[in-house]
């Protein structure tokens, strides 16, 4: 192990010379000719998973009835926005529509409130049955969007696909206590990487306010409609977007201190970090290895102004080794930073080259605005490399060679000098000689 | 791998020195063409949401995106060590009736690592007023360096991450349909930044990880690290040198033989 080790190091200084030997043979790559570095191939996507998972929520409360988005009732524009992206889902994303608010009529609140129901299932996409489904909803109820969220979750429930819940809705939610965005925030913070997307219909400040919530708690957007081609494009555009492959992390929960952290090997973690809480998490780094992680902490709530973000790489023994650190201030979705350890390799014994313990420590500085829940914690999301150390600088200068008119000048009068001065030297000596 | 990195350095250099005049041996400002020349208006059409789903975009492609007021929007593309990366985003907002007020947008760039990377020059936030149409922004990087101590935020050759929000607007405004834009082009800026050393993998997440996230390595060109316009600076002192030191010499000789000698010896 350790001969490799030094095997490498040796044949890095091989590398080295064989290089400054390169500068050398300019004069035959000028001969040569131009021969374009080979660009980076461009890489395949991701193998084949789950196909995405995608649920329309659509509110098909009474209000709905109302006439206001380019002259037709809000319902109309939704049935015939929903037509065309049923038209467009594209084939690897298993879709599913619920509804809320459609079936009970009557004045009990408590039954209202339990009217969400799913109108096709989670699945390959019949779009004929989907929207011969769609068709038959006609303005009904209430407008219970806790339940529909929490049904619209079981709905999606299983496996490891990428989620995602667009929901559409006229007016806020009429069955407090639940608070939908609550609801949200517990479903974001069960780990199953579900985004919910929202979009309001003709929104009041109300229902702006409550539907901005759910969006922020998942990581999702929120979108203000006003015009039936606004709806589709939005829609479709969110569904494609739950196409797209993406890596989805490992959830993990960090220890309180060092010593019972859990230990990392490369990749992509979720985490949940409240407000002040410090986590620890601990990677093996070897010699002539490099540490690279980068963590983001996400605003899902409304917090205060002033906020930041610490990670540091420590030792066992709590020294510290560099840090990443990063403050902001005003709106913002996460704030994030992130560390480099590149460690020397180990000149000789095989003790010596024994991975080290490199501590992790993540903190933050945000602090919840007035009347916001701090349970569960932030989002935290954590990135661990492991790749090989760099050629660690030998000078400032590449190579340590020099660049300028001050560098020719000096250059030109030392040559000179020295030019001058073996002219003497030399004439010296033969005059010596020639007298003898 | 190590030959063919040097000989198509070696060419580089070559296209250098052919390129240059021979007065200029100097500064050699030349807009990057930075391999990334796909077509125009072929760049991607969406934007991604998070940091894991940002839309890998190359450099001098347009890409553009249509979002809610509100959206945060993130594309990556990746620079190499010698170039200075500028950010140029434009936001085509609402028409200004369906607005209520002002709005400011602002552009955050952050590398491999996720630390963010201020900018040197340009209108990284600005404010658009209540009848503004769109609003530019802007955002000029510091040059990447090949290496830099664990204990700085120098930007490094890997990727860059572009973020592109509203920080203030009127509470009606948002969710508003807008249209985005963002190209993000180099300078090339020569050798007065070329440091030692380089790192072992660009500073692209997950490159050690099993998991493919290659989608963000597709722009990366791979480095060849060692080569700069220092070598020509030094090599041409070196000739210089030599030139000056035969100039000396010659001095020396004088034109005939040397006044002490006696004449017949």
């Amino acid at each position: 192990m350790a001969l490799r080790r030094r095997l490498t190091t040796i044949r890095r200084m091989i590398t080295r010379k064989r290089l400054a030997a390169g500068a050398w043979a300019l004069l035959a790559a000028l001969v040569a000719g131009l021969a374009a570095p080979a660009p980076a191939t461009a890489a395949d996507g991701p193998a084949a998973k789950e196909p995405p998972k995608v649920e329309l929520v659509l509110d098909v409360s009474g209000s709905m009835r109302t006439r206001d988005i380019d002259g037709q009732s809000r319902m109309a524009a939704a049935k015939q926005a929903f037509n065309e992206v049923l038209d467009a889902v594209p084939e690897d994303v298993e879709l599913g529509i619920r509804t809320l608010g459609a079936d009970y009529p009557g004045e009990d609140r408590e039954r209202g409130c339990k009217d969400t129901r799913q109108l096709y299932p989670v699945g390959p996409l019949d779009r004929t049955e989907a929207k011969t489904a769609v068709a038959t909803l006609a303005p009904t109820g209430w407008t219970p969007i806790g339940p529909a969220l929490l049904g619209a979750a079981d709905d999606l429930a299983g496996g490891d696909a990428t989620r995602r819940i667009v929901l559409i809705t006229d007016g806020e939610d009429t069955c407090a206590p639940l608070d939908p965005c609550e609801v949200a925030r517990d479903i974001a913070a069960k780990g199953i990487h579900l985004v919910i997307d929202t979009l309001g219909l003709v929104p009041d400040a109300k229902t702006r306010a409550q539907l901005r919530c759910i969006a922020e708690a998942t990581g999702g957007t929120y979108t203000s409609v006003q015009h039936t081609e606004e709806l589709s494009g939005r829609v479709s555009q969110l569904v494609e977007r739950a196409a797209d492959p993406v890596v989805t992390p490992v959830p993990l929960e960090g220890a309180a201190r060092c010593a019972d952290a859990p230990v990392l090997t490369p990749g992509l973690y979720t985490d949940r970090e409240a407000f002040g809480e410090h986590r620890w998490y601990r990677v093996d780094v070897r010699p002539g290895q490099e540490l690279r992680a980068s963590v983001s902490i996400a605003a899902d709530r409304p917090v205060e102004r002033d906020y930041g973000v610490l990670m540091r790489a420590v030792t066992v023994h709590g020294r510290e080794i560099v840090r990443g650190s990063e403050a902001g201030d005003g709106r913002t979705d996460l704030i994030s930073t992130g560390l480099r350890y590149p460690k020397a390799p180990s000149d000789d014994d095989v003790e010596a080259s024994a991975a080290e313990v490199v501590c992790l420590q993540v903190s933050n500085s945000f602090s919840a605005a007035p009347g916001v829940t701090s349970e569960p914690g932030l989002p935290l999301e954590l990135t661990v490399d492991v790749v090989d150390a760099p050629d660690e600088a030998a000078d400032v200068a590449s190579f340590g060679l020099g660049r300028g008119w001050w560098l020719l000048g000096l250059l030109v009068v030392v040559g000179f000098a020295a030019g001058l001065l073996w002219g003497w030297v030399s004439r010296w000596r033969v005059a010596v000689w020639r007298t003898n | 791998m190590r030959i063919t990195r040097i000989l198509a350095a070696g060419a580089l250099a070559a296209a250098a020195l052919l390129g240059a005049a021979p007065g200029a041996v100097a500064e050699s400002p030349s807009p990057s063409s930075s391999d990334g020349t796909a077509t125009e208006g072929g760049g991607p059409t969406e934007a991604g949401t998070t940091f894991r789903t940002a839309t890998p975009v190359r450099q001098g492609q347009l890409a553009t995106a249509n979002a809610s007021s509100g959206d945060y929007l993130y594309w990556v593309f990746t620079a190499d060590a010698g170039q200075r990366p500028t950010v140029r985003a434009t936001v085509t907002l609402p028409e200004s009736a369906a607005r209520h007020g002002a709005s400011t947008w602002r552009i955050d760039v952050y590398d491999g690592l996720r630390r963010r990377q201020p900018c040197m020059y340009g209108m990284q936030s600005r404010a658009a007023g209540a009848e503004a149409s769109s609003v530019d922004l802007a955002c000029t990087l510091r040059p990447v360096r090949s290496l830099a101590d664990p204990w700085e935020g120098d930007p490094l050759p890997g990727s860059y991450y572009v973020r592109l929000t509203v920080t203030a607007l009127p509470e009606e405004d948002l969710g508003l349909p807008v249209r985005a834009e963002m190209e993000a082009v180099s300078k090339e800026v020569g050798g007065a930044y070329a440091v030692d050393g380089a790192l072992a993998e660009p500073l692209v997440p997950g490159v050690s990880a099993k998991e493919q996230r290659n989608e963000e390595r597709a722009g990366l060109e791979v480095s060849t690290g060692w080569w700069s316009d220092r070598w020509l600076w030094t090599g041409a002192g070196a000739v210089l040198a030599a030139l000056a030191g035969v100039g000396g010499y010659v001095l020396t000789r004088g034109t005939g033989r040397p006044a002490r000698v006696p004449p017949g010896a």
